[in-house]
C-alpha cells in the first residue's frame, strides 16, 4: 500500500510574522523554515498505519517547496518516512490554493497512491482549503478533520471532527484524509532515526517532471490578496476577584452559563 | 523577487549570538529530540528521584530507544552521530540532571566505547547491541580508594591462572555499579605472566559472576538520581577471552575517559543554563521593594555575566567538538574545556541560588540540585587541579605531577 503525505513548510511558528508590503506576501527569509506543525500529525498517522499494516506498506512524502527546504523535509524521513518527492520550481513560486493543490494533485497521480494524508491547515496561510482541493483534483473521496483513523484492508473508517461533536464515516481507498491534532502525539525522531534519513531519497522534480501541464505560479493565480490588515489589538479581559478558589469558579462558571458556553 | 535587507538576529537570553546555529540540520534535530524527551519524562520527576536518591532503571530502554546509547559510536546498534551531535546530547540531558546525563556518558563512553575500541569481534557483538538499546546497563572500574587522581597505582591485580584470569581487589565511586550488568574493569596483570604482563588490563565482567559483588554507597547529598558503588573482586574468576585484546597499558582507560570529559564540558553547559533561566524567569516575576528584582543594577549583572560565560561556554564547547569530529583533538583540549565550562557552570549555579533567595534550596527549583551535582562534577573525571596541570604542562613542557 502506497501512503503519501503531504506537508508544507512554514516559518518558525514562534517568530514573529511580517509582510512584505510590495508583494503582499509572508516575508520567508531571515526566519528558521520549519515542517508545518500540523502536519506532523499526518506523518504520524501514516506512521502508525503502517506499523499496523506492516508488509510492504511505504510513507512518502509529497512538498511543493523550494529545494533549500531540503533538509526540513529530512525531519519527516527521520521520523519514520520512507522517502521524499519534492516539486522545485521557480515557476511555482507564488502559487495559490488552486495551483498547490493542482501540482501536488499531478504528482501524486503520477506517482501513485492508495491513501493521501494531509495537516488540517498551515500556520503561515491557515486557509485550510489545501486537502478538499486535493482530493477533488485527486478524484477520490476527502475526509477531512479525521480525529481517529482505521484502516482494513481497502476499508477505510473515519471519526470527522464537527462543530457539534463527530460523524462516523466510512469509504474505500483510495481516498484522501486531513487529520487533526487530536488524532495522535507525533513522535519524535530516534536518533537512529535522525542519522538513518541521511540516506533516505528525497526526489527532486521540476512541475514538467511531476507532470504538472498548466502554468501555477503567481502569474497563474485565481486569487489576489487586494488588502492587509493588522487585526485589532485584543480587548482586555474580565478579570473576577474571589475571596478563595471555590467562590472565584462558582463566578467564572456563572459567566459561562450565562453565555451559554457551559 | 523582493530584497529584504539583513536585520540582526533576534535576541534570545538564551542565546544571544545565535550559536546553535552553527549546528547542523541533524545536530538540531538531536537537540530538540533530546529536548523533548527530558521536558516529557525526566523534568517532571527529577526532583523527586533525586529526594529520594533512585535512578528509575526502566529509563535505560528508553534512553535506548531514543538512540542515546553509544550514540556517537558506528555499528553494532549504535546511531553513529558526530562527536558535536553527542555533546548537545549531553547539554539536553544536563539541563535536566547531572545524574542522568552521567549515566549516558558510564554507558555510552566508559562501558561500550572500551568495548567498541578495544574489544574482540566476540566481546562487541555480545555486548554493543543489547547496551545500545538499554538492555544491559554498563559501568566502569577504573578508580580505586585510595588511587582516583592517580590510577596507575591501582591496587587490583588479575592473576593468570591456567587458560583464566583471576580478580582481586576493589574498585569504588563507580557510576552505575549496582544496577549494571556489565563491568569494564581494569586491573594490573602480574609481572611474571608472561607476554604484556605488568600492563594495566581491561576485563569484561559480567554481574553474576563468582566473586564479584557490589555495594552502593549511601547518604551522598549529590548525584542522587545516580547509582554510585563499590565493585568488590574475591577470587573473581574469568576466561581469557574477558580481557580486552586490543589495548595493554594506561592509555586504555585514559582514552575513555577522554570521551567522557569531552560529553561534560558540554553537559555542565546545560545545568548552568537551567540555573540561568530558572533565574532570569524568577528574578522578573518576584517583587520586592515593589519592582521586580530584576530592576535592580546588581541582579542584572549577575544575569549578565551568567550569559557571558554560558555563552563563551559554548564557543569552546563547539570548538572542541568540532577538533573532535575532525580527529585533531588532544586530551589537552579536553582538559580546557572540562576545566573551564565546569568550573563556570559551578559558579553560575551559585549565582542563580542567590537571586533565588530562600527558593533556591528548594526542590521546586532546579537550582540547589545541579549545584549540589556540580560538586561532583568538579572533580569526578579529572579534578580542576588535574586538568590544571595538564595545561600547565602542555603550556611549559614541564609536568608538576608524575
Amino acid at each position: 500500500m502506497k501512503i503519501l503525505v503531504t506537508v508544507k513548510l512554514v516559518p518558525d511558528t514562534t517568530a514573529e510574522k511580517r509582510i512584505d508590503p510590495s508583494t503582499k506576501r509572508l516575508v520567508r527569509t531571515g526566519v528558521e523554515t520549519v515542517l508545518n506543525p500540523f502536519d506532523e500529525y499526518a506523518i504520524e498517522a501514516a506512521l502508525q498505519l503502517k506499523e499496523k499494516a506492516g508488509g510492504d506498506t511505504t510513507v512518502t512524502i509529497v512538498t511543493l517547496a523550494p529545494e533549500s527546504g531540503k533538509e526540513i523535509v529530512r525531519k519527516a524521513l527521520a521520523m519514520g518516512a520512507d522517502d521524499a518527492l519534492m516539486i522545485s520550481d521557480p515557476a511555482a513560486e507564488g502559487s495559490d490554493v488552486w495551483g498547490t493543490a493542482y501540482a501536488l494533485a499531478q504528482a501524486i497521480k503520477k506517482n501513485g497512491f492508495d491513501l493521501v494524508i494531509a495537516g488540517t491547515q498551515s500556520t503561515d496561510s491557515t486557509t485550510g482549503e489545501l486537502p478538499g482541493a486535493l482530493a477533488e483534483y485527486l478524484g477520490v473521496p476527502g475526509v477531512t478533520y479525521v480525529r481517529k483513523l482505521d484502516l482494513d484492508g481497502t476499508a477505510l473508517k473515519a471519526e470527522r471532527e464537527t462543530d457539534t461533536g463527530y460523524a462516523k464515516v466510512s469509504t474505500d481507498l483510495p481516498a484522501l484524509v486531513s487529520v487533526t491534532k487530536s488524532i495522535n502525539e507525533p513522535r519524535y525522531p530516534s536518533l537512529k532515526g535522525i542519522m538513518g534519513a541521511k540516506k533516505k531519497t528525497i526526489a527532486v522534480q521540476t512541475l514538467a517532471d511531476a507532470g504538472v501541464d498548466k502554468p501555477i505560479g503567481s502569474d497563474a493565480a485565481r486569487t489576489e490578496v487586494t488588502n492587509l490588515e493588522t487585526p485589532p489589538a485584543r480587548g482586555k479581559g474580565q478579570i473576577f476577584e474571589a475571596a478563595d478558589a471555590v467562590a472565584g469558579a462558582t463566578k467564572i462558571v456563572e459567566f459561562l452559563r450565562e453565555r451559554k458556553l457551559v | 523577487m523582493s530584497t529584504t535587507l539583513p536585520r540582526p538576529t533576534k535576541l534570545d537570553p538564551l542565546d544571544m549570538l545565535d550559536l546553535d546555529a552553527d549546528f547542523t540540520s541533524d545536530e538540531r534535530l538531536i537537540r530538540d529530540t533530546v529536548r523533548d524527551f527530558t521536558r516529557r519524562r525526566i523534568l517532571p520527576n527529577i526532583a523527586d528521584w533525586f529526594e529520594r536518591g533512585v535512578f528509575p532503571k526502566e529509563l535505560a530502554l528508553e534512553l535506548g530507544e531514543l538512540g542515546l546509547l553509544g550514540m556517537h559510536l558506528d555499528g553494532y546498534g549504535c546511531a553513529g552521530t558526530s562527536g558535536t551531535a553527542y555533546g548537545i546530547a549531553c547539554r539536553e540531558l544536563e539541563a535536566a540532571d547531572s545524574g542522568l546525563r552521567s549515566f549516558v556518558s558510564v554507558q555510552g563512553s566508559l562501558a561500550m566505547f572500551p568495548i567498541h575500541a578495544y574489544g574482540s569481534e566476540e566481546q562487541k557483538r555480545e555486548w554493543l547491541p543489547r547496551m545500545a538499546r538499554g538492555e544491559a546497563i554498563g559501568c566502569f572500574g577504573l578508580t580505586e580508594y585510595d588511587h582516583g587522581s592517580d590510577p596507575s597505582g591501582m591496587r587490583t591485580v588479575a592473576r593468570r591462572d591456567g587458560g583464566d584470569y583471576v580478580l582481586d581487589g576493589s574498585k569504588a565511586w563507580i557510576t552505575n555499579g549496582g544496577v549494571a550488568d556489565v563491568a569494564v574493569v581494569w586491573a594490573r596483570t602480574n609481572p611474571d605472566d608472561g607476554p604484556k604482563s605488568g600492563a594495566v588490563r581491561g576485563f569484561v565482567v559480567p554481574a553474576g559472576t563468582k566473586g564479584f559483588s557490589t555495594k552502593n554507597i549511601e547518604r551522598k547529598i549529590s548525584l542522587r538520581a545516580s547509582v554510585t558503588s563499590e565493585l568488590l573482586f574475591e577470587n573473581c574468576r574469568v576466561p581469557a577471552s574477558a580481557i580486552l585484546p586490543g589495548v595493554a597499558s594506561m592509555r586504555g582507560p585514559l582514552s575513555c575517559l577522554s570521551e567522557a570529559r569531552y560529553g561534560i564540558l558540554w553537559g555542565a553547559l546545560g545545568a548552568a543554563r537551567a540555573c540561568y533561566e530558572a533565574a532570569l524567569e524568577y528574578a522578573k516575576t518576584r517583587v520586592q521593594f515593589d519592582k521586580p528584582i530584576a530592576s535592580f543594577q546588581l541582579t542584572q549583572q549577575k544575569l549578565v555575566d551568567m550569559m557571558l560565560e554560558l555563552q563563551k561556554g559554548q564557543l569552546l564547547a563547539t570548538a572542541i567538538g568540532r577538533l573532535k569530529d575532525a580527529g585533531t583533538i588532544a586530551p589537552q583540549h579536553v582538559s580546557m574545556g572540562k576545566l573551564n565550562n565546569v568550573r563556570e557552570a559551578l559558579a553560575i549555579c551559585r549565582e542563580a541560588r542567590t537571586i533565588l533567595g530562600a527558593s533556591g534550596i528548594t526542590l521546586e527549583y532546579p537550582v540547589i540540585r545541579h549545584m549540589n551535582n556540580l560538586e561532583s562534577v568538579l572533580t569526578y573525571e579529572g579534578t580542576s587541579e588535574v586538568h590544571t596541570l595538564i595545561l600547565g604542562q602542555a603550556l611549559t613542557g614541564i609536568g608538576a605531577f608524575s
